[in-house]
């Protein structure tokens, strides 16, 4: 069975499915035993879930507008959508 | 399984009609082009900020990218890559941009910044980010906690985990827009996301993150 230093060495690998099977099940082995192990992958994996949320980082107000009004300008080419 | 299937076939098909949209643009319906952009408009936005951490800056090269993709969109070779590619573009840019303000950053904002660990510069202070009204204050909180933290990241783990893990690319797409190997990006991306763990684990007890769909059993992976 595999150790805690194996565990965070592919956490990444771990929680992004690329770890071969046998691993895999080790690794999920291991978890079921160890607190501190277990909670580093689920605390890992909620701050992905957060971070992957579209909405946590918002793009400038009228970000969209300028910039379709710059490239209407520079390209000569008027978008149809913008009014 | 079947959701997985469905995603495929979505995918599929965007890239399908994408293919079509830049095949009509290269016809001569120019006008397409904004349609084309229109969906990733916030990806290249939010590529060029990872490397610059500053609005203004963001949205010009955002401009220049688009200008460029729109100049040589007859280079594109795999049309289904359009949004990797563009991503090339955008961070290219912006790195350029970087090194061409770099000396003046250095000398302009010496005592507001700071050395990573690994050397690198990382100025103290990112661009406000302008509120939309429909904002509740959770989702403040939260973005101030994440911009925080990606502030704290030295710059080549903030482009690999900006890119992978809130843009989505995959480590292929991500490895191509930085010129990196996938082992590269793999392995940057794993500090990453040990560091951004650690900043953000402490917000973990706060309200908010009780609210979000996973907290009570319904885990989305």
């Amino acid at each position: 069975m595999v150790k805690c230093d194996r565990v965070l060495q592919e956490l990444s690998n771990y929680i992004d499915e690329d770890v071969d099977p046998v691993l895999r099940g080790e690794i999920e082995e291991h978890l079921r035993g160890c607190h501190r192990c277990s909670v580093l992958v689920d605390s890992t994996r909620k701050m992905l879930y957060v971070v992957g949320d579209e909405r946590v980082l918002e793009i400038p107000i009228g970000y969209s507008e300028r910039l379709h009004s710059v490239l209407s300008e520079r390209l000569g080419i008027r978008d149809h959508d913008s009014c | 399984m079947a959701e997985r299937n469905f995603l495929a076939t979505t995918e599929t098909e965007v890239m399908r009609d994408e293919s079509a949209l830049i095949e009509r643009i290269r016809g001569g319906e120019k006008a397409l082009f904004y349609e084309l952009i229109r969906p990733y408009e916030r990806n290249v936005y939010l590529s060029a900020y990872s490397v610059l951490h500053n609005q203004a800056d963001a949205e010009e090269v955002v401009q220049e990218t688009l200008l460029k993709a729109f100049t040589h969109l007859d280079q594109l070779r795999a049309n289904g890559k359009f949004k990797a590619w563009l991503m090339l573009i955008a961070v290219n840019e912006a790195r350029m941009r970087r090194r061409k303000d770099r000396q003046h950053l250095y000398e302009s904002l010496e005592e507001h910044a700071m050395e990573t660990e690994e050397g690198e510069f990382m100025p103290r202070q990112f661009a406000d980010w302008r509120e939309i009204p429909s904002d509740i204050a959770e989702r403040k909180e939260i973005r101030a906690a994440v911009q925080s933290a990606l502030e704290n990241l030295p710059e080549k783990y903030r482009e690999v985990f900006v890119l992978r893990d809130m843009q989505h690319l995959s480590v292929a797409e991500t490895a191509a827009v930085l010129g990196l190997t996938a082992s590269a990006v793999k392995t940057q991306l794993h500090r990453a996301r040990l560091q951004m763990r650690e900043q953000l684990t402490p917000m973990f007890g706060k309200s908010w993150i009780e609210k979000l769909p996973f907290w009570k059993g319904k885990n989305p992976w």
